[in-house]
């Protein structure tokens, strides 16, 4: 399953060991392995014609590279590295079964397998492999779960825990519905390519809640010891601008790009030189990224030509009024407040629920938001999350109901996944531990 | 690769249906099937009242009538389509006039 060094197990790695430098190179390693897995599978899936045999080549691969790489050092181009090896290791593979089943005739002609060594083929195109590899994962014959399990394991290079965990649901309910998902694929012979243009609109939906869930993956990690995934948003933002490239006229294929945009230009504030959690409220807005805001706006006006407006496009706008605005003071909470009012009645949800009442407690004052989130955890509909015990925390020390938000810091660091965040959350309550008088910052 | 595409339909709106028009597209669409050459068989049934089911348990042979008479939808008829994929399967499935009145199924056939 996957690479040979999982993100957050860096320790159980041949290389390793006490030693910083072989630390450092099994670090970078398993940075690779990460970065370059959705681009590496989709060129395998494309040329071995199937996602079980692609992954095991690559796992291969990745242990080779274990292998080797801290002695030989990383070669230029990782991936193109990963690609070959992979490639060689299945034809190998299927040589030896060839006697048997005759399978060669099925991979396309050597001659191409040849050409993908060269690493300008793993320079990006629309569409490339890694979309026509997203589109089969979402295809609409696999129910709607499998799709975004698969893709987040596919080119995200999750694994089945990290999916499990974000899903909520147990390891074996998403390895199940991963296998089967892969099945059906292979049996019913889904098509591995970007669908043609009668078939994208309908497709879209679907497709654009799957690139949303791994971009968030990417910008808060559900469980390790990394709180933001880098490659996830870079992968889910190349994604979003190769279907956007595809549907230049589908106004929410647009407003999801901005959306993407507008949050990952916040994204190196979110965490400062020590890697601790910066919220929204203290980063440095300065450091945020203009020409990432800029493009994301100049799309989000584009796709605000549609009326109504669509989900993406109220998030996207959002996103628009925190980057207008020079502080948290200075923002205009109402008009938050109002778009996300606006999106809870378009797509109701208790995500969507959540952050109205942290806004509304910015609006209005946290009493006010914290009486929406009680009626909310009534609901029970967040009782998996830590986010909402953590934001219940964060009011309650507003109103200086110290004994009280103690126990909901407790309970969102009892219940979150990250480590990074564990640690926020704890740092908050530590910050109460009596005597506590209006420690409120 | 084979696609079994089964085509049910709700029996008790069949006095909603114009039997001829729906005859004129069947025809039209076996024909289409039949000149892209995707045509490996395909037949209409006989309402599922018609139907038997037979099961043997301990050498015992059970005959009821009728399949799952609490279904809504009834098979009423199939056709075994020759495509390269889902996508195309889905394409012709799509046209086939069943799916504008009921539901259509497809299956791969299980290679030999």
């Amino acid at each position: 399953m996957g690479c040979a060094l999982p993100g957050g197990e860096p320790r159980h790695g041949r290389v390793a060991s006490g030693d910083a430098d072989l630390t450092g190179t099994e670090d970078e390693l398993g940075r690779i392995f990460r970065a370059e897995h959705g681009r590496v599978l989709a060129r395998l899936v494309g040329f071995l014609g199937d996602i079980d045999d692609a992954e095991e080549a690559l796992a291969d691969a990745c242990l080779k590279a274990v292998r080797h790489w801290p002695d030989s050092g990383i070669p230029d181009h990782p991936a193109a590295w990963l690609t070959a090896v992979a490639r060689n290791a299945a034809i190998d593979k299927i040589r030896r079964e060839k006697a048997l089943t005759g399978k060669l005739a099925l991979l396309r002609t050597e001659t191409v397998m040849t050409d993908t060594l060269m690493p300008s083929d793993l320079d990006d195109d629309v569409p490339d492999e890694r979309l026509r590899l997203f589109f089969t994962c979402c295809h609409p014959a696999l129910a709607r779960p499998a799709q975004a399990a698969l893709t987040l394991r596919c080119l995200g290079g999750l694994t089945t825990v990290e999916v499990a965990r974000l899903f909520l649901t147990t390891e074996s309910a998403v390895a199940q519905r991963i296998v089967r998902a892969k099945r059906k694929i292979r049996d019913a012979v889904i098509p591995y390519r970007v669908p043609g243009r009668t078939e994208l609109p309908q497709r879209l939906p679907a497709v654009l809640a799957v690139l949303y869930l791994l971009f968030t993956e990417g910008y808060a990690a559900t469980t390790g010891p990394v709180q933001i995934r880098a490659e996830l948003c870079t992968e889910a933002i190349r994604l979003a601008r190769g279907v956007h490239g595809l549907l230049p006229d589908e106004s929410e294929a647009t407003a999801l790009l901005a959306l993407l945009l507008l949050t990952e230009a916040r994204r190196h504030s979110r965490l400062d030189s020590r890697g601790q959690l910066v919220t929204l409220e203290d980063q440095d807005r300065a450091a945020w990224n203009r020409d990432l805001i800029v493009e994301g706006r100049q799309l989000l006006l584009g796709a605000l030509q549609t009326r109504p407006a669509g989900r993406y496009a109220l998030q996207a706008a959002i996103a628009a009024v925190h980057a207008d605005a020079p502080s948290s003071q200075t923002t205009d909470w109402p008009q938050i407040t109002a778009l996300y009012g606006l999106l809870a009645r378009l797509d109701p949800s208790p995500m969507v629920e959540l952050n109205r009442a942290i806004a509304v407690a910015m609006a209005d004052g946290p009493a006010a938001g914290l009486r929406l989130l009680n009626q909310l955890d009534d609901t029970g509909q967040l009782a998996g999350s830590h986010l909402l015990p953590a934001a219940q925390a964060d009011l309650l020390r507003r109103l200086g109901r110290t004994a009280e938000a103690i126990a909901a810091y407790d309970q969102a660091v009892a219940m979150v996944g990250n480590d990074i965040e564990r640690q926020y959350l704890a740092r908050r309550r530590d910050q109460l531990t009596p005597p506590a008088q209006g420690l409120g910052s | 690769m084979e696609y079994l595409v089964l085509i049910y339909r709700d029996e008790s709106k069949d006095g909603e249906v114009d039997w001829d028009k729906l005859g004129q597209e069947y025809e039209e669409y076996t024909a289409a099937v039949a000149q892209a050459g995707v045509m490996r068989g395909g037949q209409k049934l006989q309402p599922s009242v018609t139907a038997s089911t037979v099961a043997v348990r301990d050498g015992e042979r059970l005959v009821t009538d009728g399949p799952f008479a609490e279904a809504r939808e009834q098979l009423g008829g199939f056709f075994v389509l020759e495509c390269a994929n889902l996508d195309e399967a889905l394409e012709w499935a799509a046209r086939c006039p069943g799916a504008s009145h009921g539901t259509v199924e497809l299956r791969p056939v299980m290679p030999t």
